[in-house]
């Protein structure tokens, strides 16, 4: 079973989600945290959601300096698998393992809704699980969620297939707006170019019980059991 | 008794130089009358320093004090076999299984949040809170209860804008889900919206810990943020009625920062949890001053703070300033002298400071030193109780009688199918997605029934049981008829926790009034809370605890009677929970409960036929109680697929909500019904928007519909067989040979865009300034 480190910053607040997530597929997740500079063996790391240090300056900007992101640089340089959801996006954004930024929702309000999203990329160790196509109904709740780039870096994002997950429309009946912050190209979740580092706006964790309502999510979790066992076969 | 010679010297206190002498004009700017200025010089034995005319004026606010209020609150039912404990500490507590409890509060941020909304929301949300977690338990869920003017004055939008985001930014930074809540207009709280904020919070209840104070020479720990000039006064300014000068106020509100409120959080459960502490409290509403003082008060001890120790945030502030500051986040706790290391190397990891301020005293006197000089020495249990309790005249105002005893509003209203799309467009009615999107409602990965649903339903990772929790008033019922519209209150939150499945198991309640010291208004509040107490009984869901708002008045007058229920309620297995929306085509659906058909105080005179007034349907709440019990027993049997309270707007608005309500169905469900039968002798505008409580729409499977019948004629519930759920997208009522038709896209999007419509200026209110 693969080892899983959630990074726990102060003002996280979805660190025990993601532990129990992870734990639910029987991975062997424990926290880190944000003052350790050594990610004690960890086969994957999740920075969870929140409000890292608040936040108050611009989601992120000051979680990228904690010590542990050294180490979290090192374990993806390595090839390592990194998931960042919300906050845990917005900070691999910060510390430039991921292209782009996540900027105030385009209608200015904070955003917390079921949101519907199309599987892209299904070869990475979070998403293999899913036929590419699949559609999920995944939670989100942000403020800072439009995700934006250089004209050039979302063509390359486009062109080298990096988008993992992308808003959609429920049913073209559906009355709802299907993006929900103003994202560019409707983006709600990418990877860096060696597929190994992933941030998503959207809460898996969120939507992996039955009893929530909403399922959809813990393929995130599985596809990380399957990756690790592909990986050590 | 202790010899006036001998109280003299114990109780010297000297003024600093700087403070302004004691005279009689400065004993009104603190709001003391004549009795309770003569009451403090005989405890005293002398004329009081400064700094301890600004601790009695602190403490002896109504917001502290209660006195006005006392009285009638000791008639609520506080007793039963699941009350961990009671009212009178930080929160409530019942029991639940598998060694766990709920500890709930709600409380009122109404006058910071009138004159500055986005601040006075947030620090309402980070006090209550804090009123949870130091009783050792985990936040697992918000809800609020908002009142605002009409949203056609920019200022009312301005306010309802500012206290949502301000409400969701608190909540939604320290990650507590906001489960639910409501929210209602009307022009009585145009001038002084009201703003209730509740917490949920779990623990084991062996790691319960009580704010009492014990063990002399234990040690005063200021914990969290630094004291700084914010909110001095703020327990005063809330025991006051707002007026034009209220706006020079506005820096007695406090400023909020939720994620020191998230490390303080994490601080103190590890605190509690690992038995480092003797008590712990918020530093809320009076500070340091209502801490140190109630905290001392029920342990039975004295205490003595040295405010030069207390870390300020600015430079030369006097011992006044520091003890009646209401800068937030901040704790005060009290633990043995050989455990201050350990508690602050807890402290320190999560970037909080603890520093020792004072400690425990024999003499039981509340005693402030400043460096060298005792600024304040007080008989610390007298200081906390012995305020003077008013017992103010009561007497049912004019006004109130007449628009009760007027029985008909002045034109009928032909058009009964309109009236349905009028008041699915009313913000009362309509959906609130506006509102509730713009808080975390899934954070902590536990929320089984999310916001929009009749009760909010969460899961407790590791055990078997769920909560469900909801906050009620229906403040027209209760302008009408106090009595009655108490009883409504409490029995519309049972259904409504009911209506999940759950058992309702205890109330907390936030009673939002005017000015006491008037009559009429007093009235109001006695009768309410009797109602309040009456329903309680007969439910069997005593009152753990909450907060009395009075003063809610400004020049335009008193805000409609506003006693808002909180109440939680046990699935016993939370995978039995039932939701507010029709499910499935072919459902059968079935009205449980009669109707008379009364429709005074009904939204419909109000909204529809511009009437309020009449008198409103008399609560039966036996028959509350008979259906409350068959919704918890239908649930755990099985049998239903949604059960939707009938309430505000009547049995036409509860179906159109069941058929269009659930906000992320993409499709639409209607139904084809026919209420011929129900009640034949009612009139048909009566049938449709009448209000008589203990209702409620079940659907089940056709298969399931004998035994619902049945389960119903058991337990004396009335049942009625309306008819099916359909996916043709319509909602079809047969009534008195009439046929009603609606499309149910039509109705969703009138219920769904009436309250994003009216606040799409919002951006040009902030710009103008408003």
């Amino acid at each position: 079973m693969p080892r899983v480190a959630v990074v726990r910053f102060p003002g996280s607040n979805c660190d025990f989600d993601a532990l129990r997530a992870a734990e639910s597929v029987g991975a062997d997740a424990y926290f880190v945290w944000h003052r350790e500079a050594e990610l004690r063996g960890a086969d994957a790391v999740i920075l969870p959601g929140g409000f890292s240090y608040g936040d108050y300056l611009r989601s992120g900007a000051i979680a990228r300096f904690s010590p542990v992101m050294q180490a979290v640089q090192a374990h993806a340089a390595a090839g390592g698998p990194v998931l960042g959801i919300c906050n845990g996006f917005q900070i691999l954004c910060e510390a430039h393992l991921l292209p782009g930024a996540l900027m105030r929702n385009a209608g200015l309000s904070f955003v917390s809704k079921p949101v519907d999203v199309i599987v892209e990329r299904t070869d990475t160790a979070f998403t293999c699980d899913y036929e590419p196509g699949s559609r999920l109904r995944l939670p989100v709740a942000h403020g800072e969620g439009r995700f934006v780039a250089a004209p050039e870096t979302l063509r390359m994002l486009e062109a080298e297939d990096q988008v993992v997950l992308r808003y959609v429309a429920a049913t073209e009946r559906s009355p709802f707006q299907p993006n929900p912050n103003g994202s560019a190209n409707h983006i709600a979740g990418i990877c860096n170019a060696e597929g190994n580092v992933v941030g998503i706006m959207p809460h898996p964790e969120r939507a992996a019980d039955r009893l929530l309502g909403l399922t959809g999510g813990s393929g995130f979790f599985t596809s990380l059991v399957t990756s690790h066992q592909h990986s050590s076969n | 008794m202790i010899a006036s010679s001998e109280a003299a010297t114990i109780l010297e206190a000297v003024s600093l130089p700087g403070d302004p002498p004691v005279t009689p004009a400065l004993v009104r700017e603190h709001n003391l009358n004549q009795l309770e200025y003569g009451r403090i010089v005989e405890m005293l034995g002398r004329e009081p320093t400064f700094t301890e005319l600004g601790v009695f004026s602190a403490l002896w606010s109504e917001h502290c004090s209660y006195k006005h209020s006392k009285s009638v609150l000791k008639s609520f039912p506080t007793a039963g076999p699941h009350v961990v404990q009671g009212p009178g500490e930080n929160a409530g507590v019942l029991r639940l299984p598998e060694g766990w409890a709920v500890a709930f509060k709600i409380e009122s941020h109404n006058h910071p949040s009138a004159v500055e909304p986005y601040q006075g929301a947030a620090t309402g949300v980070g006090g209550i809170l804090r009123d949870v977690f130091t009783m050792g338990a985990r936040p697992v869920a918000l809800l609020n209860s908002l009142r605002f003017g009409p949203l056609e004055e920019p200022r009312n939008r301005y306010l309802f804008a500012g206290v949502v985001r301000g409400v969701g930014d608190y909540g939604n930074c320290v990650g507590v889900p906001t489960l639910g809540g409501e929210v209602g207009f009307a022009p009585g709280y145009t001038g002084n919206p009201l703003v209730n904020a509740m917490c949920v919070g779990l623990l084991r209840e062996k790691d319960l810990i009580r704010a009492a104070a014990h063990g002399v020479g234990n040690v005063l720990l200021a914990v969290g943020a630094r004291t700084g000039r914010d909110g001095i006064h703020g327990a005063s300014f809330a025991s006051e009625e707002l007026s034009e000068q209220s706006e020079a106020r506005r820096p007695q509100v406090q400023v909020g920062d939720p994620f020191t409120e998230k490390l303080l959080l994490e601080a103190s459960l590890e605190l509690i949890t690992s038995d480092l502490i003797v008590a712990i409290q918020d530093m809320g509403a009076a500070g340091l001053t209502s801490s140190s003082a109630e905290m001392a008060a029920r342990g039975g001890v004295g205490v003595e703070i040295d405010t030069a120790l207390v870390p300020t945030r600015e430079p030369r502030m006097t011992p006044y300033e520091i003890l009646l500051s209401e800068s937030q986040e901040r704790m005060l706790i009290v633990a043995e002298p050989d455990r201050v290391a350990e508690i602050q190397e807890v402290c320190a990891r999560w970037e909080l400071t603890a520093t020792p301020i004072g400690q425990v005293t024999d003499d039981g006197i509340f005693r402030v030193r400043h460096g060298s000089h005792v600024v304040a020495a007080i008989p610390g249990q007298r200081l906390v109780e012995d305020c003077p309790i008013y017992h103010p005249a009561a007497e049912e105002g004019e006004q109130a009688r007449a628009r009760r005893s007027t029985i008909d509003p002045a034109a009928p209203v032909a058009d009964l199918e309109g009236a349905l799309e009028m008041l699915l467009d009313e913000p009362n009615i309509a959906s609130k997605r506006w509102v509730y999107e713009q808080y975390d409602s899934t954070v902590q990965a536990s929320t089984v029934l999310p916001p929009g649903s009749d009760a909010g339903v969460i899961r407790v990772p590791g055990a078997r049981f769920g909560l469900a929790m909801t906050v009620d008033c229906n403040s027209r019922l209760v302008a009408l008829d106090p009595y009655e519209g108490g009883k409504a209150a409490v029995a519309e939150a049972a259904r409504n926790v009911a209506c999940t499945g759950a058992r309702p198991l205890g109330v907390t309640d936030c009673l939002n009034f005017g000015n006491p010291e008037k009559p009429e208004v007093f009235f109001q509040f006695r009768e309410a809370a009797r109602g309040i107490s009456d329903a309680c009984r007969v439910f069997g869901t005593p009152v753990t605890g909450g907060n009395v708002s009075f003063y809610n008045e400004s020049p335009a007058g008193a805000i409609d009677p506003t006693p808002t229920i909180g109440m939680v309620g046990l699935l016993r297995r939370v995978e039995d929970r039932v939701g507010s929306h029709f499910d499935s085509p072919r459902d059968e659906v079935f009205i449980l409960g009669d109707t008379s058909g009364i429709l005074g105080g009904s939204a419909y005179w109000a909204e529809v036929c511009d009437f309020v007034g009449g008198d409103p349907p008399a609560v039966d709440l036996e028959a509350e109680l008979q259906l409350q019990r068959f919704l918890v027993a239908a649930a755990e049997q099985h049998l239903l697929r949604s059960a939707h309270d009938c309430s505000e707007g009547g049995l036409a608005v509860t179906l159109a909500e069941a058929a269009v309500g659930g906000p992320y169905v993409p499709g639409s469900l209607g139904a084809n019904l026919d209420l011929t039968g129900y009640a034949p002798d009612v009139p048909v505008d009566g049938v449709l928007y009448g209000e008589d409580g203990a209702r409620a729409v079940i659907t089940c499977a056709p298969q399931h519909a004998q035994r619902v019948i049945a389960l119903a004629n058991e337990l004396g519930v009335p049942v009625f067989h309306a008819g099916r759920v359909e996916s043709a997208g319509m909602l079809e009522l047969q009534v008195g040979g009439q046929l009603f038709s609606w499309s149910t896209d039509a109705l969703r999007r009138i219920y769904s865009e009436a309250i994003p419509r009216r606040m799409q200026h919002t951006d040009v209110d902030r710009a103008v300034g408003v």
